[in-house]
Parts: C-alpha cells; sequence; structure tokens
C-alpha cells in the first residue's frame, strides 16, 4: 500500500488560489483580533498569566448555577464567571486590588463559603499572578520568539541557501497569524501553555517545511538541477515527499486527537491549537513555504544564478 | 558509534536497562500542574527602593536558607525552593492540602522581640500633639471622610460603658475653646485599655488607626522611647469587639536571634496551646538581669509587631520562657509559631507575586485522563505504522518502543518534571521519531522503485533521509533552548521535554531503527524481498 504514489499533482501551478486563500484566512482572523481591541480592548483574550490576575476554578459537589455564583460574588459587582467543562464546574477571573496578590482569591473563597457553607465545593485551581510578572512573562514570550526566528533563520541560510531560511520564516509567521486569528475568533484564553502550544506549531511546520525543501536542495544538487524550471522541480520535491507529509501528519493527527477526545478538560484547549497548527503546518509547507521560495527566486535570483549572470555578462563585456 | 550488529543490540539493551531502572529508581516527576500543590514566587518587599541590589541578593540568599529549613521541618515531600533573579524566590509544595497554612509559614517574618510595656501616662503628653500633626498631613477634610467621628467628645457615651469613663478624649477636651483643636482624629478612637498600658480601639475604626500611624509625621511625634504595637488578637467587650493598642517601650531588650529552641505543647492547667522557648547564653543573661530589675512590670512578648502576649514579671526569669497563645488559637499554630522561631527570622518582608494552587482532585483527573489519552495515541500510531508498512512498521514500532524508554528514563534521570506544555512536546517529540521512520522507509520504497537491490535500497534510504531529519531535528532543538533560556516553569518544562525528546528521536530513528533493520536483513540475501 502507498498513497500518492507517483503523485503529479500541480501544486504551484495553483499557488493564485492558495495565496487568496491564505490571504482571506488571514484577513478574517485580523478582522476578528481588530473586533476584539474593541470589544474586550486587546488583540486577544489574555489569560492571567499575561495581564495579572486571579483565575479561580471551583467544583461544586451539589447542582449550582453560574447565576447563584454570581448572586454569592456581590450581584451585579461580581467578576465575571464562566462555566468549566463539567456542569457543576465555574471558573471566576478577578483583577488584582491589592499588591498581595492572594489576597482576591481568598476574599472570594470566604465570600463563597458565607454564601454556601464550607465542604460543597473545593477550589480545584487558583492561579494568581502579579502585574509585574504579567508584563515579564509578556515580554519573555516575545523575545523568545524573536530569538528562535533568528537562529533559525541563520541556521537555514547555513545549510540550504539564505531564501530557504526567508521562505521558512515567511511560512512559519503565515501559520502564527492563522493560530492568531482562530485563538481571536474564539476568544480562547492566552496562557502560558497556549504560548508552548504555538512554539510547537511552529516547530511542526519549520519540520515540515525542511523535509520539502530538503527534497528540492538534493534536486537541485542532482546532476543538471540548476538547469531545470524551478517551478517544475519544487513542484515535482513536493510530490515526491507527499506520501511521507500525509503519513506523518496522519499519524501525529491520530495522537492529538485521541489527546483531544480522552485527555480531559485542562488540556483540551491546548489540544485545540495543536490540531489546528498540525493542519495549518502542513498546507504551509506545500502551499506557503514553497512558492515563497520561487517567488524569492524569481524577484531577487538564487544566488547561484546571479553568480553566473554576473559571469555571463562580465564574459560578454569582455567580448 | 558502535558498528557491528552484537555491539549495536548491546548499546540498545544496555541504554533500555539504565533508562527503565532510572525510571523506576527515580520515578517521574510530575509538575503541579497535574498533580496538584501550590506554586509560589516571593520577591523582596521593598516598595520605596531603599534596598541596594547587593542588599536584596545578600537577603535573599538567606530567605532562601530560612525558607528551606522551616518548609523540611513542616514535611512536605520534594519541596522546591529557589532562588531565581536576583531577588525572587519560588517554592513549589507538591500535594499540599492546606495553601493557607502553608503560605503563612514561608511568609511569616517571625521576628521576636521582647519589650517592657510602658504606661498609658507616658504618651498622654504627646496625644495633642499627635492628632495635629494627623490634621496637618492629611487635611481636615480627610480626617473628617477617614473616621466615622473624629470630634473629640462623640465617644463619650460609649465610653460609659467602661465604667470609669475616662476616655482619652479628654485631654481634646482640655483644649475645647480652640475650635480647630477638637478635631481630635486619633485620640477620639481610644478607649481606656483593660490592661496595664493599653488603650482599646473599636475593630471598625482599626483601618483609620493604621492609616494615621503609618504617617512619618505621626512616627516623629512619638515621644522617642516609645512606640505602638497592636495586640494580635481581637476581644470582644459587652457585644462589642475591639483590638488592643499596646504602649510600649521602642527598645526590646532581647530579640528572636537569640532563642535557641522553641517547642509547642498544651499547657496542662488551661488545656491551651502554648509555645516553650529556650534563649542561649547571651539572651539568657539578658533576660535574667532585665526581668529582675522589672518584677511587677508588664513584658510584651511581640512577634512581627504585634503582641503576642504581655505577661507580668512575678521573679527573675532565667533562659526559658513561655509564649501563651490566645484562647482561639489551635495546637497546629501553637507547632507553627515553634517552628518558624527555630527557623530564624526572614531578614526582609517578602510579597507573593505570583501563586498557582491546583487541586489535588483536578491533578488526578488530569494524570488519568492524560495516560489513557498517551496508550491511545501511542496505539493509533503502531497500527497506522504496521498497516502502512508492514515489518518494516513492526521495526519501526519496536525503535518506537525504544524511544519511549529512553525519554521517560532521560526525563526521570535528568530530574524533569513533567508538565501539561511538557506533554505537547512529548507528542511533538514523537511526531518527530514517527517522521524520522517515514522519511526513511518512503525514500527505501522510493529506492527499490528504481531497482536497487534490497540492502542497497536500505542503505540508499537512510543515507538520503539523514540530511532532512538532522535539520529537521536541529532546527527544533534550537526552539527548545531558547524556550529553555527565556521560560519559565510550565514553559521550561516543555523545554526540557522537548529537547530530551528530540535527542532520543534522533537516536531512535538513526541507530535503532538501523539495527533492527541490520537484523531483519541478517538472514537475507542481498536481492530477496522485504515487506516494507
Amino acid at each position: 500500500m502507498r498513497f500518492f504514489d507517483q503523485a503529479k499533482y500541480p501544486f504551484i501551478e495553483k499557488r493564485r488560489a492558495t495565496y487568496m486563500l491564505s490571504a482571506i484566512v488571514i484577513a478574517v482572523g485580523m478582522a476578528f483580533m481588530i473586533y476584539n481591541v474593541f470589544s474586550i480592548g486587546s488583540w486577544q483574550n489574555y489569560g492571567v498569566d499575561f495581564t495579572g490576575g486571579s483565575f479561580i476554578q471551583v467544583r461544586f459537589d451539589q447542582p449550582t448555577t453560574a447565576a447563584q455564583l454570581r448572586a454569592a460574588l456581590g450581584g451585579p459587582d461580581a467578576p465575571p464567571i464562566t462555566s468549566f467543562g463539567d456542569q457543576n464546574e465555574f471558573v471566576i477571573r478577578a483583577e488584582l486590588t491589592d499588591e498581595e496578590v492572594s489576597v482576591v482569591a481568598d476574599g472570594v473563597r470566604r465570600q463563597l463559603e458565607a454564601a454556601f457553607g464550607t465542604g460543597v465545593f473545593e477550589i480545584v485551581r487558583q492561579e494568581s499572578v502579579g502585574p509585574t510578572i504579567g508584563a515579564e512573562l509578556q515580554q519573555k514570550a516575545a523575545l523568545a520568539m524573536l530569538f528562535s526566528f533568528t537562529l533559525t533563520l541563520i541556521y537555514l541560510a547555513i545549510r540550504f541557501e539564505f531564501r530557504f531560511g526567508v521562505a521558512a520564516v515567511i511560512a512559519t509567521i503565515h501559520d502564527i497569524l492563522i493560530t492568531l486569528g482562530f485563538l481571536a475568533a474564539f476568544r480562547m484564553e492566552i496562557a502560558l501553555p497556549t504560548v508552548a502550544a504555538i512554539l510547537t506549531i511552529v516547530g511542526y511546520s519549520l519540520n515540515d517545511t525542511i523535509v520539502v525543501f530538503d527534497r528540492v536542495r538534493e534536486n537541485l544538487l542532482a546532476k543538471g538541477g540548476r538547469r531545470q524550471d524551478p517551478s517544475e522541480l519544487v513542484n515535482r520535491s513536493i510530490n515526491q515527499t507527499l506520501p511521507r507529509t500525509v503519513l506523518t501528519s496522519t499519524t501525529t493527527l491520530a495522537v492529538l486527537l485521541s489527546l483531544f477526545f480522552v485527555g480531559g478538560a485542562v488540556i483540551r484547549d491546548f489540544t485545540v491549537v495543536l490540531i489546528l497548527g498540525v493542519v495549518i503546518g502542513t498546507y504551509s509547507s506545500i502551499f506557503v513555504a514553497s512558492p515563497a521560495l520561487l517567488e524569492i527566486q524569481a524577484r531577487f535570483g538564487d544566488s547561484s544564478q546571479s553568480a553566473d549572470r554576473k559571469k555571463r555578462r562580465r564574459s560578454a563585456t569582455a567580448a | 558509534m558502535i558498528k557491528s550488529l552484537r555491539g549495536r543490540i548491546a548499546l540498545i539493551v544496555i541504554l533500555v536497562i539504565f533508562s527503565l531502572s532510572s525510571l523506576y529508581r527515580n520515578q517521574l516527576k510530575l509538575g503541579l500542574d497535574l498533580q496538584g500543590g501550590m506554586h509560589i514566587v516571593l520577591e523582596v518587599d521593598d516598595p520605596e527602593g531603599t534596598l541596594s541590589d547587593e542588599a536584596r541578593s545578600q537577603m535573599i540568599d538567606q530567605v532562601e536558607r530560612i525558607i528551606r529549613t522551616r518548609i523540611d521541618e513542616f514535611g512536605v515531600e520534594e519541596p522546591l525552593v529557589q532562588k531565581v533573579g536576583r531577588d525572587r524566590i519560588i517554592v513549589e509544595l507538591p500535594g499540599i492540602e492546606d495553601e493557607g497554612r502553608a503560605k503563612e509559614l514561608i511568609q511569616q517574618s517571625a521576628f521576636l522581640e521582647f519589650k517592657l510595656v510602658r504606661s498609658v501616662q507616658d504618651l498622654e503628653p504627646a496625644l495633642r500633639r499627635l492628632d495635629r500633626q494627623i490634621v496637618a498631613a492629611l487635611g481636615e477634610d480627610s480626617v473628617r471622610a477617614l473616621g466615622r467621628a473624629v470630634e473629640g467628645p462623640a465617644n463619650d457615651v460609649l465610653a460609659e460603658l467602661f465604667g470609669d469613663g475616662a476616655v482619652q478624649g479628654d485631654s481634646a477636651n482640655a483644649d475645647a475653646e480652640d475650635q480647630a483643636a477638637a478635631l481630635a482624629p486619633f485620640t477620639s478612637l481610644l478607649f481606656d485599655g483593660d490592661y496595664e498600658g493599653t488603650y482599646l480601639v473599636a475593630v471598625q475604626d482599626v483601618p483609620a488607626a493604621k492609616i494615621f500611624m503609618a504617617l512619618p509625621q505621626f512616627q516623629r511625634a512619638l515621644p522617642r522611647d516609645i512606640q505602638l504595637h497592636w495586640d494580635w488578637e481581637v476581644i470582644g467587650i459587652a457585644a462589642s469587639t475591639y483590638r488592643r493598642l499596646f504602649v510600649l517601650e521602642d527598645d526590646a531588650f532581647v530579640t528572636g536571634d537569640m532563642l535557641e529552641n522553641a517547642v509547642a505543647q498544651r499547657n496542662p492547667q488551661f488545656n491551651r496551646p502554648e509555645v516553650t522557648f529556650q534563649l542561649n547564653r547571651v539572651g539568657g543573661r539578658r533576660f535574667a538581669d532585665f526581668t529582675a530589675q522589672h518584677v511587677g512590670d508588664y513584658i510584651a512578648i511581640v512577634l512581627d509587631g504585634e503582641v503576642v502576649s504581655a505577661p507580668v514579671v512575678n521573679d527573675r526569669i532565667g533562659a526559658n520562657g513561655v509564649i501563651e497563645m490566645g484562647a482561639s488559637s489551635d495546637i497546629a499554630e501553637a507547632a507553627d509559631l515553634a517552628l518558624v522561631l527555630r527557623a530564624g527570622a526572614l531578614p526582609v518582608k517578602l510579597r507573593i507575586m505570583e501563586e498557582r494552587t491546583v487541586g489535588p482532585s483536578l491533578g488526578q483527573d488530569s494524570i488519568d485522563s492524560g495516560k489513557l489519552a498517551g496508550i491511545i495515541g501511542l496505539l493509533l500510531v503502531v497500527v497506522i505504522m504496521i498497516g502502512y508498512y508492514h515489518v518494516a512498521g513492526v521495526l519501526a514500532v519496536f525503535a518506537l518502543a525504544v524511544y519511549v524508554s529512553l525519554v521517560l528514563g532521560g526525563l526521570s534521570a535528568f530530574g524533569a518534571t513533567l508538565t501539561l506544555p511538557g506533554i505537547g512536546g512529548l507528542i511533538l517529540s514523537i511526531g518527530m521519531a514517527v517522521d524520522a521512520n517515514v522519511l526513511i522507509f518512503e525514500r527505501i520504497r522510493e529506492e527499490l522503485i528504481l531497482g536497487r537491490a534490497t540492502r542497497t535500497a536500505v542503505d540508499e534510504g537512510f543515507a538520503h533521509a539523514l540530511s532532512a531529519i538532522v535539520d529537521a531535528n536541529i532546527t527544533t532543538l534550537i526552539t527548545a533552548v531558547i524556550l529553555f533560556q527565556f521560560g519559565t516553569g510550565p514553559v521550561r518544562g516543555f523545554a526540557v521535554t522537548l529537547s530530551i525528546g528530540i535527542i532520543a528521536s534522533f537516536f531512535s530513528a538513526l541507530y535503532v531503527t538501523r539495527t533492527f533493520f541490520l537484523i531483519y536483513l541478517a538472514g537475507k540475501k542481498a536481492s530477496d524481498p522485504i515487506s516494507i
């Protein structure tokens, strides 16, 4: 059994259509981000990790509604309450009012005890992050992304050619933009694990892109590779690696789907982002990274060709 | 690496045994997000920024040592106390049940002082001055806004509750002709104490009184050798609740650093918890000298600025003493107090910057479902690989089994903790381990289609897949290392898991799968077909 054996799909030929698709998806995501700025005041639904604040997850033993909870926590002045996973489980997000981060969460606990009594609920998770820490985490996350981009670019420039690095980074940015758009559209909470999820996507997408590029490099270095039509060569490389691309994506998705369905509520958001990332990463290595490679070459020429051209020009003037 | 087939097999077997035994010995440490527990980040509290960087750094070293001692004595399994940056400390307590108590234990300064209780008469002459300073500092309007009734005489009705009715506002009354002076923001809050050297302040007035007392002008206006301290408990008198305000000698004659030992016990007579302590030689001599001079006086035992108890001196007291806890305390509180006194006082106040607690039930849920999901996921991979690659797939599955044992063994050997994001890292690296095998197998198939002999095809397949595998793994490793550098907590866990996973996947694909292929091919002729 072999999928896509000797496949000859015209991926590169169809690139205008896929550019449009990517552009539309990114634009929609951006629109959601801008909409979020106006409706919730920031691009994304940042969690307490980044904004500072208290996140309190409560599980009740008895049937309880969000309205009851809201009443217990000060009616109209109550902090935002959302239900989580199972029926009698809620998440309360409170802003910090004091310098001491635990004050708010302790206050919420006391209010709940006063309203419902002790022993009927359990605070299963409580996270309080001071605003200074939140700002630091945000800064660190941004720096980490920047550094990993730069070093990846340098590595690929050394191992391949500079344009391969640029194309890989373009594909990665494409993936991140779509993921951020998705997160904004569903207002999924951005927490530290979400950053890890985005970086996992970056890793996966790069991995996929590199496999295709590796084939491009090999075909280029093969006898007569430089003389071939570049877009034909890239298209052939994509088709040659297609069975591997599909199989790897399938197995990775299989693991992720099992995590999604049986992994529990805590990990579900995280898994959703990863599943999305695998799909986008696979798509982008075929439809974004490879065409980008050709576009860069068409505009700026690849290094060996420009050297050839210079040589030719020089011989022309000599003649 | 070892080339002979025997050597290869031996190396793999040794590594697997090593991994499994490390896993068996060290267990896999689970992060607090999976296991439940408490994670807090504390920082030196220095709002005015008066401490130099060096002082902060020195203090935090001391703090780290003291907190570690406290926690070790408290008895938590595998706690983590770690200094981060220049002036922060991370404390992680897995599986802790009573986080309030743990927090108290960590954050409490435990600065113990013994001070002489002075007479309220010593403060009396300064009261008018204190009031004037408060009004001058805050302005009349905000003083009025703060207190419920700041006029001196307003308290007369309440004061009658206390028999002698001598409200300290009396001194304000004496100057009644001065209209502006009638504003007595502080003294109007004071009632006569029930105890030598104390005033009473109604509980609802305590916040306002604290604001006044915190003013630098107030502190300057106090008599030089006198300091005011709150009682640490609330007392009830005739349906109202009050806190005592003690008038104490500013200088402590003995402090907690002269303590040698402290033990919690239950007072046999009153069945109340108490802490008995023993002073060292210097402290004991000072204590004995001082108490000999002050028989009949009261001595306040002040913990972190609050008076715990104020016994009368009946006789000269030597090196041993008792701190009586109030009626509302339990033996656990006494035990904690004894513990923090033994461990020593923190040199500086600490502020909690970040606090995360995960209840044990949530942790257990996550572990159970995570395990199940992991097993199902791996089974799916096994089915896909064997279904698609047949015997070669079986070889890949064996290589994957080696990979899993290497990763888990590696994680336990390095003492890494598995967190929620760590699971993400693990999935990515499993994906990459599978991917490496897929790359190789696809290449072998291609070579076979091109008509190469089996053995050549296998060799070529491995050779051609190498560059893609190396590049893909190294770029991911770059990301992992950067994340480790910049990340904190959970992201770091992700980076560690991913790094170990990548190295293991690299080894398993290129060395282990290769070895299994060599075993598979060993009995075949160069041109025999293989199942791939």
